[in-house]
Order: structure tokens, then sequence, then C-alpha cells
């Protein structure tokens, strides 16, 4: 045994109680749904762990008219002090039942339970937090005096940050006045349906937030239905695509959080170590399923064999198995069909010429699994350094000049996220004001705050999610869509 | 005797130059009357690429000017047109059919309009961004920015000079570049604005101006993979639904149209923008 070797520490299922199947929530109850039920599995053992209600079109309009109901009789009636109590209520609560969630969402996605636990869950009790004191404050949002509300809001979310995802798009509605229909992801319904249960317990008015789990044709009902009035995405830039083209002149505002291929530069003025670990972070944190992830790794060619030797030598250190156990680093792939695509992709990496890695350890018989991997020698054009892979693999190009790192890093039609690693500060900032991403993080990476803008340029989406910006997409400016002022000109003749 | 006039060739505007369509064709721009007053350049799909070109060639620059040094130039824009004040009100008379004081009336609103404007160049940044207190050692600043390359159907109707204005301005005063695609009905202030520009500091391809159909050019706009946005004003009549299907290929950011001529606002301004938020860490001392 050497000090890499630890004795299995599984955190318990003991304090989950989990139904052997689950209804849709709508209306402030779980029903039945319409269509035909499917099973959750754990992607870690293809376990079952539960049967899970189907939503069809019939279900969409039943929940969104519970929705709308919500809004015109309770929601938009209430103070926004007291939507905020309920707000706090909410974050208290899922506070209060932590450690269920976190353990609930490991299970049902397969990422390490020190990440549940101490990033996903912490953040979504954050964001409510956060959300729960603007409700009362939505004059000093920055859109003039008495911002209204929108009205119902679809919602469908992706399945790499279950819980978190739902909490960035329920907060900020409920907070701006709205209510909600949201549609978790198929693979990852769970957490989404305990969070239900914490609805219940805070004795939130019924149908104000409603949960409809499904494949692609409930979300696809969903943003399409005609009494929606505002429709926030988190997913691939493809359904992002057919999104947009969907709800075209339909007048429903639109938030679309998108794929990426950010980049991650490391200069040779670096902290090298420092910048290892933010690298490590960056790409294989939740196995590298992250729209920001810093699957591009640009480093300044003098330091390249260096920076590549210590990445192994890194890489090689981390756990990877099962996904309660609090020694794992890097959990299961969400799904067959995810692995799937990480397999393709990474073959045509290895058919194009890139030099291909992967960390020594040991795959498990059972579930979905993907070792740490590492491509060098990438050029922009291979399909590596273009396409969102979603997995735990790293592409590393190299450059000589600053100006030569930011033309790579904008060689994209993506604009999420990117990173800068320098110990230079006017060299960061000088770098930052050309990337053409909405997040950048100098000397760090996959930082994420409720206080903080989250979002992307280009082909990545548009709208913010997070802080004031966040906060404006659930809200329209009383002087805004409502006829605009005309310029006074004197008499002018048509 | 009387002096024979001069008549102007009226052309477009494109990369700081005023070429005729590479198509070769022409459209008669007539009075209320039917008379008529000059041969519009008939923009092509090729017109409307090049024009791209140009606007994307002057995102750089345009945008790395400093907020002071962009509205000094918008505010030159004002200051030109106030000196010709006289030549705009003779040209909307004669194509608007409107009163002498009326047409001095919309040059007057549209100096104004870019006044306005060129006060926000160094400030809606402020206003619309901030500091982000998040929970750790990290320096964090949400910042709005430009775009980049934004394609406008400007207003159709009269007030052509003002629809004009209320539309180039909020686009370029962050750093946008802009391809306009200007009234079909009224195009000659447009290109009399062109000259304004080209001798106001505005470098060249910041603003490229379009006359012919906005029908026809607005497609290959709305589809082009180098427009990042589409500002619908004055697509009120055309098929814009399509547009912001065609848009969506691209996941452009589409402002749909508006009736009338859109009055002064932040919300123009910060459409066309990104917010671009800022980490860095603090030392741990």
């Amino acid at each position: 045994m050497n000090f890499l070797d630890y004795a299995p520490a599984p955190e318990s299922t003991s304090l989950l109680h989990l139904k052997k199947s689950y209804g849709l929530f709508i209306d402030g109850e779980f029903v039945k749904g319409h269509g035909k039920p499917f099973l959750t599995i754990s992607p870690a053992t293809e376990e079952r762990i539960a049967e899970v209600a189907n939503a069809n079109a019939k279900d969409v309009d039943t929940a969104v008219a519970a929705a709308r109901r919500a809004y015109e009789r309770t929601w938009s009636k209430l103070s926004g002090a007291d939507r905020g109590k309920y707000l706090f209520r909410i974050a208290r609560l899922v506070q209060e039942r932590a450690r269920e969630l976190a353990v609930a969402e490991s299970l049902d996605n397969g990422k390490p339970i020190k990440e549940s636990r101490d990033v996903d869950v912490p953040l979504v009790a954050a964001w409510f937090f956060y959300y729960a004191g603007w409700a009362d404050k939505l004059d000093y949002a920055g859109l003039g005096s008495s911002p209204r509300a929108l009205g119902v809001a679809a919602q469908v979310i992706p399945w790499n940050f279950p819980l978190l995802m739902l909490a960035w798009k329920i907060a900020p509605a409920l907070a701006a006045g709205n209510t909600v229909v949201i549609k978790p992801a198929e693979t990852t319904p769970l957490s989404a349906l305990i969070f239900a249960e914490i609805l219940q317990q805070a004795d939130l008015p019924a149908g104000v937030v409603n949960i409809l789990t499904g494949a692609g044709d409930t979300g696809e009902a969903l943003v399409n239905h005609p009494d929606v009035n505002k429709v926030a995405f988190t997913g691939s830039t493809a359904v992002g695509r057919a999104i947009a083209k969907s709800v075209a002149g339909s007048g429903k505002k639109v938030t679309l959080e998108l794929g990426g291929k950010a980049a991650n530069i490391i200069f040779d003025d670096a902290p090298i170590d420092q910048a290892i670990e933010g690298t490590v972070n960056g790409i294989f944190f939740n196995q590298g399923h992250v729209c920001c992830a810093g699957s591009r790794l640009l480093v300044q060619e003098n330091v390249h064999d260096d920076v590549v030797e210590r990445l192994k030598a890194r890489l090689s250190t981390l756990r990877m198995g099962d996904p309660l156990d609090k020694n794992t680093d890097i959990g299961a792939i969400n799904s067959r069909e995810q692995l799937d695509r990480i397999r393709e992709l990474s073959d045509i990496g290895e058919a194009e010429g890139a030099d291909r890695w992967s960390a020594p350890c040991v795959i498990p018989d059972k579930g979905f699994w993907f070792a740490p991997t590492i491509f060098d020698n990438v050029s922009t054009s291979h399909r590596i350094a273009r396409e969102e892979v979603f997995g735990p693999v790293l592409s590393i190009l190299t450059f000589r000049t600053p100006a030569e790192a930011i033309a790579k890093a904008n060689n994209t039609p993506y604009g999420l996220s990117a990173g800068i690693w320098s110990d230079k500060g006017s060299k960061i900032l000088a770098v930052a004001d050309q990337l053409r991403a909405g997040v950048v993080w100098a000397n760090t990476f996959n930082r994420f705050d409720p206080a903080s803008p989250f979002g992307g340029y280009k082909e990545s989406g548009y709208g913010r999610e997070g802080g004031r910006h966040g906060l404006a997409a659930y809200l329209e400016s009383s002087g805004w869509s409502s006829a605009p002022s005309r310029v006074e000109t004197g008499k002018a003749q048509k | 005797m009387t002096r024979l006039a001069v008549p102007k060739t009226y052309k477009l505007y494109i990369g700081g130059k005023f070429p005729r369509s590479e198509s070769g064709r022409t459209y008669e721009v007539l009075t209320k009357k039917g008379e008529f007053l000059a041969n519009a350049a008939l923009a092509s799909r090729k017109d409307a690429r090049d024009a791209v070109v140009a606007a994307r060639a002057a995102v750089a620059g345009w945008s790395g000017a400093t907020g002071y040094n962009r509205g000094q130039v918008l505010y030159r824009i004002a200051e030109l047109l106030e000196g010709r004040r006289d030549q705009f009100a003779d040209e909307l008379v004669l194509t608007e059919a409107v009163s002498r004081a009326a047409a001095l009336r919309q040059v007057d609103t549209a100096i104004d309009v870019w006044v306005w404007y060129a006060g926000w160049a160094d400030k809606y940044v402020q206003v619309a961004g901030n500091g982000n207190p998040v929970s750790g050692p990290y320096f964090n600043i949400s910042t709005p920015e430009a775009t980049g390359v934004v394609a406008i159907i400007a207003p159709q109707g009269a007030d052509s000079l003002v629809g004009l204005a209320s539309v180039l301005a909020p686009a370029i005063v962050t750093g946008n570049t802009v391809v306009v695609v200007a009234s079909q009905a009224f195009p000659l202030s447009a290109i009399s604005l062109s000259e304004v520009l080209a001798t106001s500091d505005v470098p060249g391809g910041v603003v490229n101006v379009l006359t012919g159909s906005p029908a026809e050019m607005a497609p290959w706009l709305a589809g082009h993979g180098d427009v990042n946005a589409l500002d619908l004003a004055g697509a009120e009549t055309l098929d814009w639904v399509e547009l912001q299907v065609i848009a969506a290929d691209t996941l452009k950011r589409v402002l749909p149209p508006q009736s009338g001529t859109p009055g002064p606002s932040l919300e123009r301004i910060t459409f066309f923008t990104e917010t671009k938020t800022v980490w860095h860490t603090k030392s741990l001392i």
C-alpha cells in the first residue's frame, strides 16, 4: 500500500428515503403522468434507482395552466417581501437536507460526493438565499421603477448539475415574481423530485413551481406552449438553436446557456503549480461535464514540456471510482450515450494525429467510465479542438505570443468562458479585454457564485444567470416593451 | 442667365468609401408627387456581404477605442450635422414632402439624438455593469462590451433622418460596427449622412450604408455567419419572423420590429452588448 491508496469511505445512503416511483409535481401535488414512465439509474452501477413519470403534452398543458393560475391569483398578488421569505425558507430547507440532496445527486448523476457535497448543494442554498433578498428590491435592479414580472417561465435544464441548474433557474424567476414550469433532464430527475418535497415543506403556494419529468419531447412541448412568457434553457447549442427558431416571433423572452469550448491560457510567467491544479479542476471537475470547462489548454511554447509532464503526474494521482466514496476525484460518466460520444470524439482525435495519453486507472466492471485523457500536439482544425466533448478530455495547443494566444482562444463559434494564468496583472487584464467570452477566470477556474453573472458570447447563447443581470432576465422594464416614446419632430407626413 | 445645377450621384457607403452597387443596379427615388429626384444604388447580396467584411474589419479598432474617444466622435457627427442643417432640410422637404420648418425640426431632433447617445459612450459601462460581492477571495467585475457586427433594417417611414440616427447611434456608441439598410423610400438623407460620417472621424467600416430593398438584403444579413446581432427596427412589413428563424442558425441577438421611430433608450444600447465577468484571485495575506 502506498500513500495514494485509501481504504473505501463511502457516504451512507441510509438518509435517503426514496420512493419506488415518482409522479409529476403539478399544482403542489405529485400526480400521475400520462406518458410512459421511465427508470432513472445510477451511472456508476447501472442499477435502478426509481421509476419516474413521463409528462406528455397534456401534462404540460395542466402544469402551465397551474402556473398561470398561481401567477394570477397568488404569486403576483404577494408582496416582494413575502416572495422573498418563501425563498429564504427554501434556502434553509436545502441547507437542512443538504447531505440527503448531495447523496441523491451523486447517486443519480455519478459525480463525486465531494463535489455534490462541497460545491453543488452549498451553491444551491446560496442561490436561493441571494435571490430571496432581491424579491422586495426590484426597483433597484437597474430597470427603472416597478419592473414587471414576465408571467409563466418554461425552464429546461441539463444533467450535469441537476439541482444547481434548477436553483439557477427557479430562484431568480420566483424572486422577480414569475411562476415556473421546469423540466429536469431525463437521466437526472431525482434531486428535483426531492426538491419538490422541500417546496411542500416550505408551504410554497400550489402551482408556483411545477416540475415535469420527461425527455426531449416534454421539453419541446413546454417551451413551445403558447401560454408561456419566458423560456430559459441550459444545454447543447443544437437544441438551443432549435428553441431560438421555434420561439421566433412569439414574443417570449429567452435565455440560452449553451455549449462552450473554453481556452485556458497558461503563460510562461504563470504560477505553475496553481496553474496545474486549476487546469485539472478546469477540465476534470465533474468528469468534464461542464459547459464552461477549460477543454482547450493553450500553453506558451517554452513551458509546454514542463506543463505536460506535471499534468500527467497530477492526473496519475486522481482516484476514479464510486461517486459516493469521499476519496473519489473522478466519478462516472452520466450516461451510456454520453460515454459513446466521448469515445467517438477521442478516437477521432487520435485518428487526426493528436497524441493521446490517459491516466492509468482501474475501470470498474459496471457503469460508465472514462479515464482522464489529454491530447497533445492538437491543432486548431482538429475536431477535438473545435467540438464540445463534454467529458474528461483535454486538448493541448501551444502559442508563442499573447496575440497568438488571443487569436487561438477566440477561434471558435463558442464564447462562454476562458482562463488566464500569469503572475503579471497588466498582461492578464489586457488579455481578458480581448477574449470574447462571458466569464474570464484569471489564476482560477470554474468558480461560480450567485452574485456573479454567467453566460456566453456568440453561439454559447444569450442572457446572463447570476447577479443583478440574472434577475433582469426575468423582468421587463416598465418603459421598454410598451409603445416606445416617439421622438418629437413636429408635423411629419406619412 | 440662370445657372444649371450640379446634381449629386447617390451611392453606397462601404468601408469608408462610396462605391456604386457591384450589380450596377439603381432605382428611382421620387418625390411624393412622383417626380424624379435621383437614382439610388440598388444594393445586392454581394454589396451586403462586402459591407459585413468592412464592418468586421473595423470592430477591433472601434471597440478598442476609449469611451471618451467614441463619445467625441459621435458628438462630432452632431456638430457636422448642425453645420449642414440646410442641406438636410432641403433634402427632407423634397423627399418627405414636409414643410421647411418641419424638416428643420427633424434635423434638429436628429442632432439631439446623436448628442444624447454621444454622452453614453463613457457611462453605459458604469450603469449596466457592476462589481460582484462573491463569497471568496476574488476580485470580480461585470462589464458590458460591444457585441460585434450589428445588421440593421432602419425605420422605413418618414422621419428618415431621425429614424436612422435612432438606430445607428445606440449600436455604434458601445463599439459595435454596423451594416444598415436605409429607408427604401427615403434613402437620400442616409447617403448624405454617410458624407457626414466620412468627414467626422468615424473610422471607415464602422457604419456601412446600403440603399435598396430591405426584403432582398435582410435574409442574407440575417443568415450571415459574421454578423452577431440583428436590429429589425424597420422590418415591420417584412416577414420578420422568418428573418428571426434564419438568424437563430447562428444564435444572433435579434431586436424585433418597432412601429415608428424608436425613442432614445439605454435598453437599445445594452441590447447590443455582452456582459463579461472577470474573476481574479486575491492573495491570502
